[in-house]
């Protein structure tokens, strides 16, 4: 495998393979009711509770859809910069199976509601474009349940006509980490849309993979395996790596691919074959007669974009223009809509004279690192954002060292506690008077007078010696700054 | 009044509102005739005792300002019926009890109707005979041996046999009005989007419509008065301003401009037919009417358009019916053959039939040549009858290219079943209204129906036409009783 980071090539003898692949991500639109039905969308709930007649498909039941699914639709390809179609046609996939309640799912074959657009990645090694072929609505299956009974297959139709966003890449990505820089960007852009909250635990997001390889710089693409319903990143990155070796080392055995459908086995780290191309199923797709065409106007439109929050891209630039921070920075800020609103709060509480360097440190520092150890979302910090935001001036006006704010943090992690009445209560106010200071250092030189000789003999290392002194005489509460103008002063 | 059953719906309205009948008078004459009816085999499930009470507690606080004080009514076994089995006449659906109404009965129940019952129909509407019905065929009253068309036969029979004053079919390629035409009775098939399909079992959705069929026109201006409705849980319902069809239905039709197309001149077309519908011009005229020669070039392309578009859809609205819901199941090895003994022994052979045309047609690599085709004959159809109606205000024809036929005589020849359809189907395709009335009886005294076919949404204007020529035909279907004993 190529050692250069920013390439996912494989190597065998003297050819050496790229990877091409494309996504077809199925994320869940946020709603509350069903794609044509209004029954409950909550997830977690009792099997079968959240089920209409039209869900279980009963006969005679009919599918009306639901408006604001298709607002959702329409904001996401607005935030996938993608053409939106102003007339799509619901189309009927037809299948046979136990949690597929009607024998068919209602889905966009020929006309989908969103056509072509763009999504853009921030690689180590630069920007990185990716195409969107299409988005289209269809509804989700039922869930079929194995092994609860060892004799019968259960079947569980809450999710049964629930909406899914159904988002095609071209087949521009080329290695697993820009197919989890995709799918982190999609994820990302439709959390600030609202449209879909990305939790892949939940199967909110889920993806079919579909894996080729050819020699590097050939023009033409290779036969294609899709690996079906992976449900996470790191699965994602597995299954490809594992697939794209299969398929070089196939060919170099000469042998051919066959195009086909692969499962990917997490316990074993392998894809295998679910079915060939020629086992795969003939949907009949035609359009549904009970849907008219789905038309929508230009106003209806219109009014959608201006319901268009600021997206990371925008807001990365932004962050850039207006805070000055570095692009790495900007990032890691935007990548959740949750983290750059939480920035921005503490940008906010801070006033004028703000340190946002100091505050960009904080957040993707301490607070990450206790985030993350805790597994919690930014959303659920223990500290909000106006406590960070004090914290920071405390340290950015002299009131208190970084260290001692670490100190506080700490204390400030066990309840909503204001640092500034933390500093009160315990007193750690920094020490910053001058006189105060230089009575303390002639003490401590008074009582180290040897050391003191020897340093002004030329060991200047001692002179971390005598700030130790100072701050643990102190109790960390000296200034650290005036500490070493006094100490330069009096040695 | 011992002679109830013979009355019309609007007289036995009348003399419910003028308290001249009780409502429990009425249901009981009709439940006594319909129980002295078995062997017509009209109904798959009745409900009589049930609608007896209804009518009693109706006699108690009879609230006489809705459209059905009271009436009592039985219904095509396709309406989905809240407590009341329903059967689609098909085994698969034996023992299938709806929890739910359907909006055309809902909207019949809110004027004041009872149900008596569900009627007899061709499974899952397929059929112009009523013999592919699980719950068996059903006589014709015109005559023992006789079929009464079909889908809607059991319908068409319970109405000429008088078992209930008026009744509802559906109609997806002539439903309705071939066996109106059959029985000498009067069917209605209203625009499409006209009548809510919400819990009607599905045959075709983009051709199914409910509509009234009734003893004489002004009934079936009624009906079609309370089961018109907007529904928002029909996608495909109309949003269009309703007539108040009954009480605007008139016979004044002077100058009304009605055409006569003349590709329904079919070979082969029964002599009998050919002078029925003469004879129909010559009502028309003398009625005021004008006549007009028309074109309806692609007329002959219908039927097979028909028999694409109608199976494809079927193949799919019938998939949900796989044992593992609702309805019958069989046992299985696996899910799969589960599947495969359940659709096997749960669906009649037409039905199959049609599920395995409709599957065919929508397979890859067919789907161009057979069902894209056939939407795009659809639309030449429907433009036909566009041109044609900027020259005419509606268009006269006959129902069906014969008269009944006898039970079992076209079982083994769908082709020739299919033709039955024939003059019916184009308007489907278009989306259009149309009734058929009485209008002659043939050699054998087999009553004879005319279609008037109407644009989209002009009911009014249709049923206008049909009420003045009713006055004109004068018809009186020759019902013997032969079934009663």
């Amino acid at each position: 495998m190529s050692k250069d980071n920013s390439e996912y090539l494989i190597e065998r003898y003297d050819n050496v393979y790229e990877v091409v692949i494309g996504l077809e991500v199925h994320a869940q639109v946020t709603s509350n009711s069903k794609l044509f039905s209004s029954s409950s969308t909550k997830f977690g709930a009792e099997p079968n509770t959240q089920v209409s007649l039209v869900d279980a498909a009963f006969p005679g039941m009919l599918p009306v859809i639901n408006e604001y699914c298709v607002k959702q639709a329409i904001k996401t390809g607005i935030g996938l910069r993608a053409q939106i179609n102003k007339k799509s046609v619901f189309d009927r996939k037809n299948y046979f199976y136990a949690d597929l309640p009607q024998g068919y799912q209602i889905s966009q074959f020929k006309y989908p509601i969103v056509g072509e657009g763009k999504v853009v990645l921030d690689m180590p090694n630069g920007q990185k474009e990716v195409g969107i072929e299409r988005l289209h609505l269809e509804q989700d299956a039922g869930k079929s349940i194995h092994d609860i009974d060892p004799q019968n297959t259960l079947v569980d139709l809450n999710r049964s006509g629930v909406a899914l966003m159904e988002i095609v890449s071209k087949p521009d990505l080329r290695s697993p980490d820009e197919v989890s820089a995709y799918i982190k960007k999609l994820r990302s852009i439709m959390r600030y849309l609202g449209t879909c909250d990305g939790n892949m635990q939940e199967g909110s997001l889920r993806a079919d993979v579909n894996v080729s390889v050819r020699l590097k710089d050939s023009k033409e693409l290779g036969t294609r395996c899709e690996i079906k319903n992976v449900n996470s990143i790191k699965f994602m990155q597995m299954a490809i790596d594992y697939e794209a070796n299969r398929q070089v080392d196939l060919i170099e055995e000469g042998k051919s691919i066959d195009q086909e459908t692969r499962l990917f086995d997490t316990k074993k780290n392998e894809t295998r074959s679910m079915r060939s191309k020629e086992d795969a199923h003939d949907y009949r797709y035609f359009p549904d007669p009970d849907l008219l065409p789905l038309e929508v106007t230009d106003e209806f439109i219109e009014n959608l974009k201006k319901d268009i929050p600021e997206l990371p891209d925008d807001k990365k630039k932004r962050f850039i223009d207006e805070f000055k921070v570095s692009s790495y920075e900007a990032t890691i800020l935007v990548s959740d809509i949750d983290t750059a609103k939480y920035f921005e709060e503490v940008l906010a509480k801070m006033g004028k004279n703000k340190d946002v360097k100091l505050a960009v440190n904080w957040i993707t520092g301490e607070l990450f690192a206790v985030l993350n150890n805790k597994n919690l979302d930014i959303s659920q910090s223990p500290i909000s954002a106006k406590n960070l935001a004090k914290l920071v001036n405390l340290i950015k006006n002299g009131t208190i060292s970084g260290k001692i704010a670490k100190t506080i943090f700490e204390l400030m992690m066990d309840g909503e506690k204001d640092p500034q009445i933390i500093v009160e209560e315990k007193g750690l106010k920094q020490e910053s008077d001058p006189k105060a200071l230089e009575a303390l250092i002639d003490k401590i030189i008074d009582e180290n007078r040897e050391k003191a000789i020897e340093y002004k003999n030329g060991k200047e290392k001692l002179f971390g010696f005598f700030v130790g002194q100072a701050m643990k005489v102190s109790g960390g509460k000296a200034n650290p700054q005036l500490i070493n103008e006094i100490l330069k002063k009096k040695l | 009044m011992s002679d109830i059953t013979s009355q019309s719906l609007t007289s036995l309205v009348k003399n419910i509102k003028e308290k001249k009948l009780s409502s429990e008078e009425v249901t009981k004459a009709f439940v006594d005739r319909s129980e002295k009816s078995k062997e017509l085999n009209s109904y798959i499930t009745e409900d009589f005792s049930n609608a007896i009470d209804k009518s009693k507690k109706f006699d108690e606080k009879p609230n006489l300002d809705l459209k059905l004080p009271g009436i009592p009514m039985a219904v095509k076994d396709l309406f989905c019926t809240k407590d009341i089995r329903t059967t689609a006449g098909s085994k698969i659906l034996e023992n299938f009890v709806p929890t739910y109404e359907s909006t055309v009965t809902q909207n019949i129940w809110n004027e004041g109707a009872i149900l008596l019952g569900k009627l007899n129909c061709d499974e899952f509407a397929m059929g112009s005979s009523n013999e592919t019905s699980f719950y068996g065929n059903v006589q014709n009253p015109i005559n023992k041996g006789l079929v009464p068309g079909g889908s809607s036969g059991g319908s068409a029979a319970a109405v000429s046999g008088q078992l209930t004053p008026i009744t509802i079919g559906t109609d997806t390629g002539g439903s309705i009005r071939q066996p109106a035409s059959f029985t000498g009775t009067v069917g209605l098939k209203p625009t499409y989007g006209s009548c809510s399909r919400y819990g009607i079992v599905a045959f075709a959705s983009s051709l199914d419509q409910a509509g009234p069929m009734s003893q004489n026109v002004e009934d079936c201006a009624l009906l079609q008065e309370v089961i018109s409705t907007y529904d928002n849980k029909d996608s495909t319902s109309i949003d269009f301003k309703r007539g108040q069809y009954s009480k605007d239905l008139t016979k004044n039709i002077k100058g009304k401009k009605i055409g006569i197309p003349k590709e329904y001149r079919v070979e082969g077309m029964p002599k009998e037919i050919e002078e029925l519908w003469k004879k129909g011009i010559e009502y028309a005229k003398d009625c005021g009417a004008e006549i007009i020669d028309i074109s309806l070039p692609n007329t002959s392309y219908a039927l097979p358009a028909y028999y694409i578009v109608a199976p494809a859809e079927a193949s799919s609205n019938l998939a949900r019916y796989d044992g593992v819901k609702y309805g019958f199941r069989a046992k299985g090895e696996n899910l799969i053959d589960m599947y495969e003994k359940t659709r096997s022994e749960g669906f009649g052979a037409e039905v199959q039939r049609r599920i395995m045309i409709g599957t065919y047609v929508l397979s890859s690599g067919y789907y161009d040549a057979y069902y894209l085709k056939a939407q795009k004959v659809r639309k030449l159809i429907k433009n036909d009858f566009d041109e044609a109606y900027k020259k005419v205000d509606a268009i006269l024809t006959p129902s069906t290219p014969s008269s009944a036929f006898k039970i079992g005589e076209k079982k083994n020849d769908p082709v020739s079943m299919y033709l039955n359809d024939i003059f019916t189907v184009p308007v489907n395709l278009a989306g259009l209204p149309a009734i058929s009335i009485p209008a002659g009886l043939d050699a054998a005294g087999y009553p004879l129906g005319l279609q008037i076919i109407g644009k989209a949404f002009q009911e009014q204007e249709i049923l206008n036409l049909a009420y003045a020529m009713e006055d004109k035909i004068t018809f009186k279907n020759k019902i013997t009783d032969w079934w009663i004993k």
